[in-house]
């Protein structure tokens, strides 16, 4: 998956996830917990969506990467780059 | 021949869940929604572990934990069980305070306690926002260093009032002193007052019935009666439990026992470094409870007024260590309106709490125990009459359960009612690095404490082991049995 893709793909979680919150002024430089109200369970449900939906293991130690968008995409990218999107 | 309640059961399953508690519950859900296949393991002949209830004649039905938990458990529910469950919690309006210092009725939430601390307790409104904000954002991987005893006096100095307003009811929801670590205390806190106190109608046997159903759609091979023996180690992986006389293969464990009994009970030593078995005889449990049950005659009631939860006290001042001394005063009632169960009989009753001491009910004789449990009855049925008038001519029925009550039916180490001190979550947290495949999730470290605590850690635990088991099995995860 291209960044584009991951980026949308994790709009389509936080959609799920956060299903009160308008997603299209999301600024992606901005921590999403400045922006959403994310708690931790949130952040949990995110890495489990990730496996779940595109096999993708994200370890506890490296949570810290999913604190913006930006830095989410930055840290998918080689690990989804065979991910085929559908 | 004794009933076989392993009958039909597979020879092995990818996890076993040792334990039926929220944790537990919540576990095995997640990971047989997972497309694991899960046998779930509960000693009792209910499920539940402490999230539990009990009848008795005349159509009562006595909850033992249902309390009142914060908002978060709605989203909890929605997410790792059912819209059904979720949608059944309701919001307790009537959160009540009675002792020598101050008297009121609350939300229980921060804007009420903001306009309580300023007006009734005449605190500067800017200390009152630091505070809620210093809460709010703490993190159980901060430092541990600061005690709540410490934060309270750097915003409240000699402020023994609102100490108590701040801190009684989250002793009472998680057994916290004010010598534990502050972020134990604030993150419980901060949980609660984001939208106040939550309870689950229908009562915890509708809860619990509704999970059992959920598990069975999951497929969760669900067995009660059955105590596990043993934990299999071979080649340092975990290998099967021992059940009722039979060895059940596995390739993970999830115990929602007690940690300690985890550790030292289930497991041989020797499948330890001897650091982590220092650090796991170093975990201190937490406290037991007592409670006095009593039920109203089925044609009386009581205003909606005295409120849902009651903290009351005849104590001058707070202190934490004296709450588990026999002779306290303080105690919680949960007053259970008609409405706590709408397709039940109307019945009204009152459940009293106290947090207590194992030691100080072990070890008597049978007629000094029945004697001291007659005493606790009465002392807190004097208390309740300032409540509900006359209430020795309106209770029908009463009864209590002390700390040996509770290790009884729950097998919790000296009947701790909240599972262990902060430092177990570290050990609960490393049990995997010791025997990969070996986890545990159940009430440890406070925060990981009550209905919503140990179903979120319920939910971490099962993330670890898929993530643990797809790491180590490519192809199926089917087992041939």
């Amino acid at each position: 998956m291209a960044p584009e893709e991951i980026r949308s793909a994790i709009v389509d979680i936080l959609g799920d996830i956060a299903p009160d919150e308008d997603l299209s002024t999301l600024e992606d430089t901005v921590p999403f917990r400045d922006q959403l109200e994310l708690d931790s369970m949130d952040f949990l449900d995110i890495v489990m969506e990730l496996r779940k939906r595109y096999r993708v293991q994200v370890p506890e130690e490296e949570y810290t990467a999913l604190n913006s968008m930006a830095s989410t995409v930055e840290y998918l990218t080689p690990k989804m780059v065979d991910v085929v999107a559908t | 021949m004794p009933k076989d309640f392993l009958k039909d059961a597979a020879d092995a399953y990818d996890v076993v869940v040792i334990g039926s508690g929220l944790g537990g519950l919540t576990a095995a859900n997640i990971l047989a929604r997972d497309g694991m296949s899960v046998l779930l393991l509960e000693q009792h002949y209910k499920l539940g572990g402490m999230a539990t209830w009990f009848k008795r004649p005349g159509g009562h039905i006595f909850d033992i934990s249902l309390h009142g938990f914060p908002y978060g458990m709605v989203k909890s529910c929605r997410r790792y069980w059912t819209p059904e469950i979720a949608d059944s919690i309701v919001q307790l309006h009537g959160v009540r305070f009675d002792n020598p210092m101050f008297s009121l009725t609350t939300t229980f939430n921060r804007s009420d306690f903001t306009k309580l601390l300023i007006t009734d307790f005449g605190v500067e409104q800017g200390t009152v926002e630091q505070f809620f904000d210093t809460v709010r954002n703490m993190n159980f991987y901060d430092d541990q260093s600061l005690t709540t005893r410490e934060l309270f006096d750097q915003f409240f100095p000699g402020r023994e009032d609102v100490v108590r307003l701040l801190m009684e009811p989250i002793t009472y929801a998680n057994g916290s002193t004010l010598e534990d670590p502050a972020l134990t205390y604030g993150i419980v806190f901060s949980n609660f007052m984001s939208k106040g106190v939550y309870v689950f109608q229908g009562g915890t046997d509708k809860l619990i019935k509704s999970m059992e159903k959920e598990m069975r759609v999951n497929g969760v091979d669900i067995r009660i009666n059955c105590d596990v023996q043993k934990i299999n180690i071979s080649q340092g992986k975990i290998a099967s439990v021992q059940v009722n006389g039979r060895t059940i293969r596995t390739k993970a464990v999830v115990s929602n026992a007690n940690l300690r009994a985890t550790i030292f009970n289930l497991i041989d030593k020797e499948h330890f470094d001897k650091q982590f078995v220092d650090e796991a005889e170093a975990v201190r449990l937490n406290n037991s409870s007592t409670q006095v049950y009593m039920a109203l005659h089925p044609d009386d009631s009581i205003p909606r007024d005295t409120g849902d939860l009651l903290f009351c006290s005849t104590a001058d001042r707070f202190q934490t260590d004296l709450l588990l001394s026999r002779d306290i005063t303080s105690r919680t009632f949960s007053f259970y309106y008609p409405d706590t169960r709408p397709d039940g009989k109307g019945r009204t009753l009152i459940v009293s709490s106290t947090n207590a001491n194992y030691e100080d009910w072990i070890g008597m004789n049978k007629v000094d125990y029945e004697a001291s449990k007659q005493d606790l009855i009465d002392s807190t049925l004097d208390s309740l009459e300032k409540y509900v008038p006359n209430c020795r001519e309106r209770i029908t029925h009463v009864e209590a359960a002390t700390p040996i009550t509770f290790e009884h039916y729950t097998k919790h180490i000296n009947g701790a009612s909240f599972g262990t001190k902060f430092e177990g979550l570290a050990v609960s947290r490393a049990l995997p690095q010791q025997i990969p495949g070996m986890y545990h999730a159940g009430s440890c470290g406070i925060i990981m404490s009550g209905w919503l605590g140990t179903i979120n850690y319920g939910v971490i635990v099962a993330n670890d082991v898929i993530n643990h088991l797809s790491s180590t099995t490519s192809t199926s995860r089917a087992i041939t049995t």
